[in-house]
């Protein structure tokens, strides 16, 4: 290699590279200790004591601090003489529009999600400036260069959606411990401490729901005076007792299944807890809510500990008792966060009592939390190995060397005796929405559905939208933006509302629909075919989109390289926005990922790995059955 | 296996790697002490790794003082003379170690590895031995290998965009998970001195060039009394003289080892970051897998060059 050539080359560059976690900091290190001389570097996330075994740059004083500038203060350190800005900021804000983008040779991704990595792609695509991408977790990663016009683009090939679950594996008939997680997290917290107005499945529908679900509604409704501890048996009497004996008695059900064992809190818990170590009052010193722990009055430490069923229960009624006593202020507006202790203690508890309950085996507090929390197994070295594969790209675009692009998979076991296997990229899928201009097709009852329900199930769920505009013909039909007038504002929600036959321009068999966004510089055009019926299993939105084309499957020798079982393409965190939509079922919590090999090469990083209630956020119309 | 638990901030900082490893391996890690001699690129790069991953310790042996050139690619080493004169390079790369995880203890020991004796490395697990001659890689091995305990060996170069790493783990039993069941696997690996021993004539074609290109440069650099990584592009008809020799001393046509790759190896002085961090990464787990016994170690040899992108394990051990 022409070394004075990629010298200047890499000291003439700027670059800006998306993220400062677990791959940020290496990458950051790399591309100093390279030559490079001029790094942006942008970063929304804060420093914390998980990041730690990985992330070099950060000490514990560093905890809280922003990502982005304490990796460019230590980078500085050992080169001071380079130029490195950085921004603490969320990619998505308007102020890194196209032009931003434009003033940069090449965008490096160390990002952890994949909604932040079809905008960045769009971004690139808009501002035509290469884009080097990567992920890692556990001991497998990899780096694909995505050059407009000469290799696929990030969306070129669908990303697997997250596994969900069918809402009766939940509610009715769970068999694996991640289904009571998510009953415990989507469901029961968030009936107890979430919105209250959202609609949830938690209470079976027994037979007889309709004369029981009045009163079950009250359980949940805790009088002022109530003393907390009698309120906590009784949600537990309800949920994994009356609640299973109501389930229990559709016999149907059980035909072929394990029966669930009601259990009711006076079989498990004395008459009357007795607060050992001075109980709840002064358990925990600071008022820190994520410090607030119902473990230590208990006399539980060690979070790899399977607790037994009496264990759980006696946490589950202390974290719910300090959940009033600590927190009350945020009772109504939580949602689970595995940053927050008390959360994850109860979550962990009420899962365990219910897979008791359906016999399947209890986990740990650590093994809950990474299922419940979505965290991604991380470890520095493969975050090193694929930071050093990014700058090797890198610099390949920079010398503008196309023929030697590669993507690189890391591997945990070798193939064909290789760790590292590049591989020949592919090129664009002439079919992908986002980086070609082919139509998608979208089936939909257009007397029935409405434009809310096209624009948060597809508009921004499937395609990534952040700031979208629709419009059918001349006729501007939606749009978000700060310069709105009221007038506007007013006649959107107005639409939002309507069904799309009912639109002041009908939407209608065979109108096609313009979907713009206009700081990623994305078109996109819809064509509507009316459908009357949607199977609610398999078409659980009750729309299609289609149009999502896979790549071509052989593409010369890429195709017979790339054909290693061992090897899949860049799949995404399971928290992908694509969830977001699904009406009736659950998005699958835990990947087993480090499991089967590289099925699922995830994003670095855990720490936006959050499911954001997916079937609560969605708003949901249920249909008599 | 061992009754102690992790502490509460052991399993905090660790969390996402306990999850890739287990809590067992954690606590093998941090019971177990490195060795590591030879601190440029690839090797702080590999310091830094284990020491985030919290083995017990790390001992640094790099008796050199600090000049620009030990910059190069090493991080560890802060540009400020004020806080490296008159330092050693181990004494450097200690101090900024340390930061990294007060939970690791880092030190430093002196002296040369050839002169140092059996009970010297007797105190460790895991012995590095980083851009070291023929003479002394063998001589650390061997002496590794009369210990009654069993000592991890690896050596460890990188020339401009190439590495190499080997890896001598005696007789090693590791835990194999299989989809269904876990098994017990036993290798047996080779001494350096027998792996580089090795007749070329049987080797299959299609092992990694670095192979051999790297027996060439090192026996150039013994027999001309060069320093590791001491060549320049004037020692290319030198070497390509050595070549020649060593392929028809083993049988081989001379087109086994491309003349392109014997230049770009002694041509470059320096190494290149990017290289550093990936061969650092993948000794650094090697180094974790070992410990914890978890996971098919690599065997013997491992390539990465950076033209190609590939990163290959060979298996080159005597008959």
């Amino acid at each position: 290699m022409d070394t004075q050539q990629q010298q200047s080359a890499i000291k003439g560059a700027k670059v800006l590279m998306v993220g400062a976690g677990g791959i940020g900091c290496e990458l950051l290190k790399t591309l100093a200790l390279s030559g490079f001389e001029d790094i942006h570097i942008i970063d929304m996330d804060t420093i914390e004591v998980s990041n730690l075994n990985r992330q070099f740059l950060f000490r514990r004083s560093h905890v809280g601090q922003s990502k982005a500038k304490v990796a460019r203060d230590a980078v500085l350190r050992f080169r001071p003489h380079i130029s490195i800005r950085s921004y603490h900021a969320n990619v998505k804000n308007p102020e890194f529009d196209v032009d931003f983008f434009k003033q940069f040779d090449v965008i490096l991704n160390g990002l952890d999600n994949l909604d932040a990595r079809r905008h960045v792609n769009r971004l690139c695509l808009a501002a035509d400036v290469p884009l080097v991408e990567s992920g890692t977790t556990g001991f497998l990663g990899q780096v694909t260069v995505h050059v407009k016009g000469k290799t696929e683009c990030y969306e070129c090939q669908t990303k697997p959606a997250p596994k969900t679950y069918p809402v009766c594996t939940i509610t009715s008939t769970p068999t694996k411990f991640v289904h009571c997680i998510v009953w415990a997290k989507e469901l029961l917290f968030a009936k107890l401490f979430g919105d209250k107005n959202q609609d949830n499945d938690l209470n079976v529908r027994s037979n007889n729901s309709a004369s029981s679900s009045k009163e079950t509604e009250d359980v949940f409704e805790r009088a002022e005076d109530e003393d907390i501890e009698q309120y906590g048996r009784k949600i537990y009497d309800h949920v994994f007792g009356s609640n299973i004996e109501a389930a229990l008695s559709n016999e149907e059900t059980w035909k072929n299944r394990r029966r669930p064992r009601p259990i009711y809190s006076k079989d498990v818990l004395p008459e009357s807890l007795i607060q050992q170590n001075g109980g709840s009052q002064n358990c925990s010193v600071a008022d820190d809510d994520s410090t607030v722990s119902a473990m230590p009055s208990l006399g539980l430490k060690n979070p790899q500990e399977l607790w037994g069923l009496t264990q759980n229960s006696l946490v589950f009624i202390e974290a719910l008792k300090l959940f009033f006593a600590k927190r009350k202020k945020e009772i109504g507006h939580l949602t689970f966060d595995k940053d927050d202790q008390l959360a994850v203690e109860f979550v962990t508890a009420a899962a365990n009592i219910r897979a008791e309950s359906f016999g399947i085996p209890l986990h740990s507090l650590f093994e809950a939390k990474g299922i419940a929390g979505n965290i991604v197994h991380a470890v520095a070295t493969t975050n090193a190995i694929i930071a050093g594969l990014i700058v090797i790209e890198a610099i390949k675009v920079l010398k503008k060397d196309a023929d030697k692009y590669r993507m690189t998979y890391c591997l945990e076991h070798p193939s064909r005796k290789m760790l590292l296997m590049p591989v020949e990229p592919f090129e664009p899928n002439p079919s992908c929405y986002v980086c070609s201009k082919t139509p998608l097709v979208l089936e939909i009852n257009t007397q029935k559905s409405k434009l809310r329900d096209v624009v948060d199930k597809i508009v921004k769920a499937k395609l990534g939208m952040n700031l979208p505009l629709i419009m059918h013909g001349a006729s501007l039909l939606y749009e978000v933006g700060d310069d709105l007038d009221d007038i506007m504002v007013a006649n959107y929600n107005a639409n939002l509302e309507k069904s799309l036959s009912e639109l002041p321009s009908p939407v209608i068999n065979g109108s096609s629909l313009t979907v713009e966004d206009l700081q990623q510089e994305l078109s996109c055009k819809i064509n509507v075919k009316h459908r009357e019926e949607f199977d609610e299993e398999k078409e659980p939105e009750g729309m299609v989109l289609s149009g999502w084309t896979q790549a071509p499957a052989t593409n010369g020798e890429s195709a017979s390289t790339s054909n290693n079982e061992n090897v899949s393409d860049v799949t995404e965190s399971s928290s992908g926005p694509e969830i977001a939509s699904k009406k009736r079922s659950f998005s699958e919590t835990q990947p087993e990922n480090h499991k089967k090999e590289a099925e699922n090469i995830e994003s670095e990083d855990e720490d936006l790995m959050e499911i954001e209630n997916p079937m609560i956020v969605s708003k949901k119309k249920k249909r008599v059955e | 296996m061992d009754g102690e638990e992790l502490t509460e901030q052991e399993t905090a900082l660790y969390d996402r790697q306990i999850r890739v490893w287990g809590a067992g391996a954690q606590r093998r890690l941090s019971k177990s002490h490195v060795l590591v001699s030879g601190i440029k690129g690839t090797v702080a790069e590999f310091c830094k790794n284990i020491v985030l991953a919290g083995v017990g310790s790390v001992t640094l042996l790099d008796d050199r003082f600090v000049t620009s050139e030990a910059f190069n690619a090493n991080f560890l080493i802060l540009p400020d003379e004020n806080a490296y004169v008159g330092k050693t390079v181990a004494e450097v790369c200690c101090d900024s170690l340390k930061e990294f995880n007060p939970m690791v203890h880092v030190s430093v020991e002196k002296g040369d590895l050839s002169t140092l004796g059996v009970e010297f490395f007797n105190k460790f697990d895991v012995v590095i031995i980083g851009y070291s001659s023929r003479a002394t890689k063998k001589a650390v091995n061997e002496t590794c290998r009369k210990l009654t305990k069993r000592v991890a060996f690896y050596t460890v170069d990188c020339r401009g965009s190439c590495g190499e790493i080997f890896v001598d783990l005696q007789n090693y039993k590791y835990a194999k998970k299989n989809p269904d069941e876990t098994v017990e696997c036993e290798l047996t690996f080779s001494s350096f001195e027998e792996a580089v021993s090795v007749p070329w004539k049987p080797i299959p074609r299609r092992t990694a060039k670095l192979y051999f290109a790297t027996r060439v440069i090192e026996l150039f650099e013994e027999t001309e009394g060069r320093k590791p990584g001491e060549c320049s592009v004037s020692d290319l008809p030198s070497v390509l003289k050595l070549k020649k020799e060593l392929c028809e001393g083993n049988s081989v046509s001379e087109n086994h080892i491309p003349d392109s790759l014997l230049e770009r190896l002694v041509s470059s002085n320096s190494e290149f970051p990017p290289a550093c961090a990936i061969i650092g990464g993948i000794l650094g787990q090697e180094v974790i897998k070992a410990i914890s016994g978890k996971g098919e170690p690599l065997k013997n040899f491992f390539y990465f060059d950076a033209e190609d992108g590939k990163g290959v394990i060979e298996d080159i051990s005597k008959a």
